[in-house]
């Protein structure tokens, strides 16, 4: 790694660092690495006879092209290439037409989402037990649509479509064959579960081929949490909306709840799962993410409550009341820390050594896994006396699964802090481990109502 | 010579896996390396290492360190591991299948 007496020289090499700087795939280290590599393959010119100027030619040259090259870097890193969406100019020559198309193809699908929950109701509307069935059916209704909208979007073949339309129509003769008694347990399992299931469709939609490849399972977990975001941006917006619609027209001695009933939030909140997918997508490239902002807030927040909790448990010898909703609410416990390691996971540079965040979450993790593992350890204690009811057995899977991998999670960022480990073999096993749940939340749609009477 | 860039790209994982289980290096030492070897056959364009390095780097084939070197300038050394050396030898059998099966067949008609 050389620098240059030459004036002139070492001008260019400046000039040339800025205008590499600019390529938003390429990150500062990156650049250094590039210029080192320009510097070298300078000295050994210049040593061979060249001028400077000949050489910074040559040099540049061989480095081959910048468009090219930064291309390559965003596919290396593509969570860069989220934060940053560098639009290839393979594409750059006919962003008006796409995108006014893009909008006409949005608009129809949201319309159609709305008015697929409503054709039910054309053909029978004195089905027995309507809400559940609209219950059950609920991803039905929007799920589809949305993968549509990134086979269309991702330009898949019809093959491809008809493959991924398969575990819908699945999902669709489960969710309406069972014959479910009034107030069943394995019913409302089913209206939770299916939506979790069929998620894994909707995400190979999105990644199209690119499951496996670099990071296209991180960008739809990346795609989720965002969307989530939005959904409940435009639910606020939605309630606001509906509030007023409400007042005016009780202003002039209308009542029109049955509009906003009927048509106004069912609507709205199946057409709103469209709009904010396409926001998401569109929008990546202009704000920062959120989700990983909110995980940066939360995670020593809850850090905080997790320690503070032990340390009362004991301190004070407070056993944990194992009532009904223990389980589940340790359930939700574990999503939120599994939620919380994905999204820092995915905004993190794995290439970064480890830093106090990263000892933080650990840190997390483990005082999760001993509050919950102080959970499962009493309701264990108690299970002969409760039975196997679908509820119970549910939770203590999912349970199980989030366990599972929190624990390898917490000895994988263990590694990294230790620096035996790279940040990457944590990334590759969150991403591994996504189709797990809804595998599981297939079981429970398709297996658990037979297995236990439909109760 | 002017190689078709699918095969550029399809050997540049085991040739540089290769050479790093020669021993630690760093880009540029890597591209000279892979034209000595090649007897300047194999012309890599310069920039289009580092991405491969990279992806290399997070599926935890190689790992990397700067270090600064001589004038306070630093240089990020790349070095095979466990998993690289594995993924390797996975690659060279592969290589080696498609290798003898073109010489079978290049043999072949040799002779005919």
């Amino acid at each position: 790694m050389t620098t240059f007496t030459d004036q002139p020289l070492e001008e260019q090499i400046a000039q040339w660092r800025a205008y590499v700087r600019r390529r938003q795939a390429l990150n500062r280290p990156d650049v250094e690495e590039l210029e080192g590599h320009l510097r070298d393959q300078l000295a050994a010119l210049i040593e061979t006879g060249l001028a400077a100027d000949e050489a910074f030619l040559v040099a540049v040259k061989r480095m081959g092209n910048l468009d090219a090259l930064s291309r390559e870097f965003a596919l290396a890193h593509s969570e860069r290439l989220w934060k940053q969406l560098v639009l290839t100019p393979d594409d750059a020559d006919k962003p008006a037409k796409t995108t006014r198309a893009e909008t006409i193809v949005v608009l129809i699908l949201a319309v159609a989402a709305a008015l697929a929950f409503k054709t039910p109701a054309v053909f029978g509307d004195r089905l027995d037990g309507e809400e559940m069935f609209y219950a059950r059916n609920a991803s039905m209704f929007v799920m589809p649509l949305l993968a549509l909208y990134f086979l269309w979007k991702r330009g898949s073949g019809v093959v491809s479509g008809l493959w991924l339309a398969l575990p819908f129509v699945v999902g669709a003769i489960f969710a309406n064959i069972f014959p479910f008694r009034k107030g069943s347990d394995t019913e409302m399992l089913m209206v939770l579960h299916l939506p979790i299931a069929l998620w894994l469709a909707v995400g190979f939609a999105y990644v199209r081929n690119r499951w496996f490849a670099d990071g296209g399972r991180m960008n739809f977990v990346r795609f989720s949490g965002e969307l989530f975001i939005y959904y409940v941006l435009i639910a606020l917006g939605g309630g606001v909306f509906t509030g007023f619609t409400l007042i005016m027209f009780k202003a002039i001695g209308m009542k029109v709840e049955w509009l906003a009933q009927d048509w106004l939030v069912p609507c709205g909140a199946m057409g709103a799962v469209i709009i904010a997918s396409w926001l998401v997508e569109a929008k990546q490239s202009v704000i920062e993410n959120m989700a990983p902002v909110l995980t940066r807030l939360f995670t020593p927040l809850f850090t905080v409550l997790l320690l503070v909790f032990l340390a009362t448990m004991a301190w004070t010898g407070r056993p944990i009341n194992v009532q009904r909703e223990v389980l589940i609410a340790f359930d939700l416990l574990l999503v939120l820390v599994v939620g919380l390691v994905l999204y820092a996971a995915s905004a993190r540079d794995p290439q970064a050594p480890p830093d106090f965040f990263d000892g933080l979450q650990l840190l997390l993790v483990i005082s999760a896994l001993a509050a919950d593992g102080m959970a499962l350890a009493a309701i264990a204690a108690r299970i002969s006396e409760f039975g196997f009811t679908p509820n119970r057995v549910a939770a203590l899977g999912e349970n199980l699964i989030l366990l599972v991998n929190l624990a390898w999670s917490a000895w994988l960022y263990a590694r990294f802090l230790l620096r035996r480990g790279s940040f990457a073999a944590l990334e590759r096993w969150q991403v591994a481990y996504l189709p797990v749940y809804s595998v599981w939340a297939a079981v429970v749609v398709v297996l658990f109502p037979p297995v236990f009477g439909y109760r | 010579m002017d190689m078709s860039k699918d095969l550029v790209a399809a050997s540049a994982t085991p040739l540089v896996l290769a050479i790093l289980a020669e021993g630690d290096s760093y880009g540029y030492a890597i591209i000279k390396r892979v034209a000595e070897l090649s007897g300047g056959r194999l012309q890599w364009t310069d920039g289009m290492l580092y991405p491969v390095l990279h992806r290399l780097e997070r599926q935890g084939h190689v790992a990397a360190k700067w270090s600064s070197a001589e004038n306070g300038r630093r240089r990020k050394y790349y070095r095979i591991t466990k998993e690289g050396r594995e993924h390797l030898a996975a690659q060279r059998q592969q290589w080696q299948v498609v290798d003898g099966t073109l010489r079978g067949i290049w043999m072949k008609a040799c002779m005919a």
